[in-house]
């Protein structure tokens, strides 16, 4: 070895590696940062030691994105962006391309279960004050992993060119032509046409294949950066890199990510796969929710169909959307829909500043506030299962006061965070 | 976990009462339409069905209907060779390779129906919704044509009011007519409403009541399958895929796990 710059590191620590692989490895250190990377995010990344199931959620979103991903790609192959054969190809894919109903069904069964997973992650964040000083920035690139896959969702829902998928386009570009002034305008801009048509097709193909897998994609790597530079937060809510060992400076509460978590979130993977499959290979439509039945049916531009109603993953937003009936200050209420609507998913940035609670974990705070939550999510599963249904007097009046609980829980928590008899929180973490 | 199960026990009760509610209002809310009759589940794996379905299929449904994603020759999976399909099923094709088509134009089909009469290839999947599967729907359908003269074509549905499509199998099951009642309107009391009594059968067909059912279920349990051709392959495998992640993957994943996890505490 010439003199360099850097010291040549020898991996004489990488039991069992032969040595033409630990060579390899020492040649390709001296040119690309690799073992500087895998110590910095896996073999010396210092979780906390007591994650427990609500943990498993992240790594298995950043699976389900490797699943849409490889899907994708081999879906892409075969489908047609193409108003007049979009519906047949993908019924072509479903039939003639060898594993082609696997590839679509994966991916069909992937985006529901990308919303699963990532809303049992938000939940996870919501519990143990994951997104609290410092860890704000984490949270603020969640939430755009957030409204971006709901992005790709909505584009991608066009593609299969059904009715649900023709009409759920026009009833959501239509929310814009709401705005004053410059609304008609803007979707025309946005459908490229009058109506959803071919145009509108090929330029959400575009967006559901390139531009937002890459922003996604970005914002992933941006969301782990922040992480693995303040260190993950744990289900009591303690910092563990307040209690360090003073010699080797490793948090003692902390074990390293690999191999102690890869395995266990292997374990999870094995799970959530036997949920996947049972899912894709026993019910892919999933009752009408996953794959809506109406959508087995062509697109046709003059047949309005009877009820219109988003994926689940979208309905609790629809439901806010709808629950806004009344013209304030004489601005048309659909205008009101559309911005409770739009405020209902981005106030979700501001909860690290909303939340004023002396402590993060839901173990240490008064009973009172699981009660908020509970409330909260049942408001939430109210409002998703009210937006799968047709309009009701009794649906709107429910989906009012579940709006209004929504938006209370947020609105009102930099007052109740604070109530009631906090529980003194450990030093160190707790094994349960 | 011990949050997981307090929420989930508190969660769930509130919110199963209220979509109890709700699915009544809304069931009431899409109103319309008849009680479906629920169709025999076993058709669309009995070979011997599906071949009787087929038969009905390409003879009285692909004159006007396509089933466009569909190729003849996939009938092999039901049990046909290809000379058996091309000997009895090629109507509207030349080859075995050919998909259904129909040689009726969208054109004289809206002219003469009112509406192209729809593809055929997915209907049974696309005709679910909450009051049944899409096989029920069709099985009801099909068994419930009536005379009304009021229609041009002749002839009206009980399942699908005002349809453009005139009954093809009448031939099969005959003439029948629908009785109706005049009722209080239940949501109305200003209002009568034709409340269906009971069908009669004017003018028999080539079939018993029993061996058209029979028949329909047959052409029903067809349609089903051409919904979805891979669908039994598709749950055999996922069998085969369950117990490796089950019995083989799980255990193993779970030991790792284990081994390394025995010290941490």
């Amino acid at each position: 070895m010439a003199a360099g710059k850097k010291e040549p590191v020898v991996f004489t620590g990488l039991g069992g590696l032969d040595k033409p692989v630990s060579n390899l490895l020492t040649w390709v250190d001296a040119r690309f940062p690799l073992m500087e990377n895998w110590k910095a995010h896996l073999s010396e990344y210092y979780a906390p030691k007591n994650f427990n199931f609500w943990y498993f959620f992240g790594s298995l979103a950043m699976l389900v994105l490797v699943i849409q991903i490889v899907t994708g790609i081999f879906l892409v192959m075969h489908y047609k962006p193409d108003a007049a054969k979009a519906f047949e190809s993908v019924e072509y894919i479903m039939r003639e391309v060898p594993w082609g109903w696997l590839v679509r069904y994966m991916h069909s069964t992937g985006a529901s279960m990308f919303f699963v997973v990532v809303y049992l992650h938000m939940f996870r964040g919501l519990l143990y004050g994951s997104y609290r000083k410092p860890r704000e920035l984490i949270w603020i690139f969640g939430v755009m992993i957030f409204l971006c896959l709901m992005g790709e969702a909505f584009f991608g829902y066009l593609l299969p060119w059904g009715q649900m998928s023709y009409w759920g386009a026009q009833v959501i570009v239509n929310l814009f032509s709401a705005i004053p002034l410059i609304g008609p305008d803007l979707a025309i801009w946005i459908r490229g046409d009058y109506v959803v048509g071919d145009a509108t097709l090929n330029r959400f193909f575009a967006f559901h294949v390139i531009a937002l897998p890459l922003v996604l994609l970005g914002l992933v790597a941006a969301h782990i950066l922040a992480l693995h530079e303040v260190g993950s937060n744990n289900p009591d809510g303690v910092e563990i890199k307040e209690n360090k060992d003073p010699k080797t400076g490793i948090p003692v509460d902390g074990i390293p990510f690999h191999p102690y978590y890869t395995v266990h979130d292997i374990l999870g993977v094995v799970i959530f796969l036997m949920v996947f499959s049972a899912i894709v290979f026993f019910a892919p439509e999933m009752g009408g929710y996953f794959l809506e039945y109406n959508n087995f049916i062509p697109a046709d531009p003059l047949k309005t169909p009877e009820h219109i109603a988003p994926v689940w993953y979208f309905t609790p937003y629809y439901s806010v959307l709808r629950a806004m009936v009344w013209p304030f200050f004489g601005i048309d209420a659909k205008v009101w829909g559309v911005i409770a609507m739009g405020a209902s998913t981005l106030i979700f940035f501001f909860l690290p500043w909303l939340d004023r609670s002396p402590v993060k974990s839901i173990r240490y705070r008064p009973t009172l506030h699981l009660y908020f939550y509970i409330v909260f999510v049942v408001a939430f599963l109210i409002l998703g299962y009210l937006g799968t249904l047709p309009p009701s007097p009794v649906g709107e009046l429910v989906s009012q006061v579940c709006t209004v609980i929504y938006f209370g829980f947020f609105l009102g928590m930099p007052w109740w965070s604070r109530w009631g008899q906090f529980k003194p929180v450990p030093a160190r973490v707790t094994m349960q | 976990m011990t949050i997981l199960k307090k929420i989930l026990g508190r969660v769930l009760k509130p919110v199963v009462a209220a979509a109890s509610v709700l699915a009544g209002a809304a069931a009431t809310a899409a109103g319309g339409g008849i009680a479906l009759d629920r169709a025999p589940a076993d058709r669309a794996t009995d070979v011997q069905a599906l071949q009787r379905g087929a038969k009905l299929f390409v003879n009285y449904c692909l004159n006007c209907h396509a089933a466009q994603s569909m190729r003849y020759n996939r009938l092999q999976d039901i049990g046909l060779t290809e000379a058996q399909i091309k000997e009895n099923l090629l109507f509207t094709a030349e080859k075995v390779g050919e998909l259904m088509t129909t040689s009726l134009s969208r054109k004289d089909g809206k002219e003469w129906f009112g509406a192209p009469p729809p593809d055929l290839s997915v209907i049974a999947r696309a005709r679910s919704s909450g009051a049944g599967s899409g096989a029920d729907w069709l099985y009801t359908y099909l068994r419930t044509f009536y005379r009304d003269p009021s229609r041009e074509t002749g002839w009206n549905n009980l399942a699908f009011s005002n349809v453009g499509m005139p009954h093809v199998l009448y031939e099969l099951q005959g003439e029948q007519v629908a009785k109706f009642v005049k009722v209080k309107d239940p949501h109305d009391a200003t209002k009568t409403i034709d409340k269906f009594e009971g069908f009669e059968i004017v003018k028999p067909g080539r079939m018993s009541r029993i061996e058209y059912d029979n028949a329909v279920a047959d052409l029903v349990g067809f349609m089903v399958w051409m919904g979805e051709p891979v669908a039994a392959q598709r749950k055999q495998l996922g069998i085969a895929v369950m117990i490796f992640l089950g019995l083989f993957l799980l255990p193993c994943a779970w030991w790792l796990n284990r081994s390394f996890w025995k010290d941490i505490h």
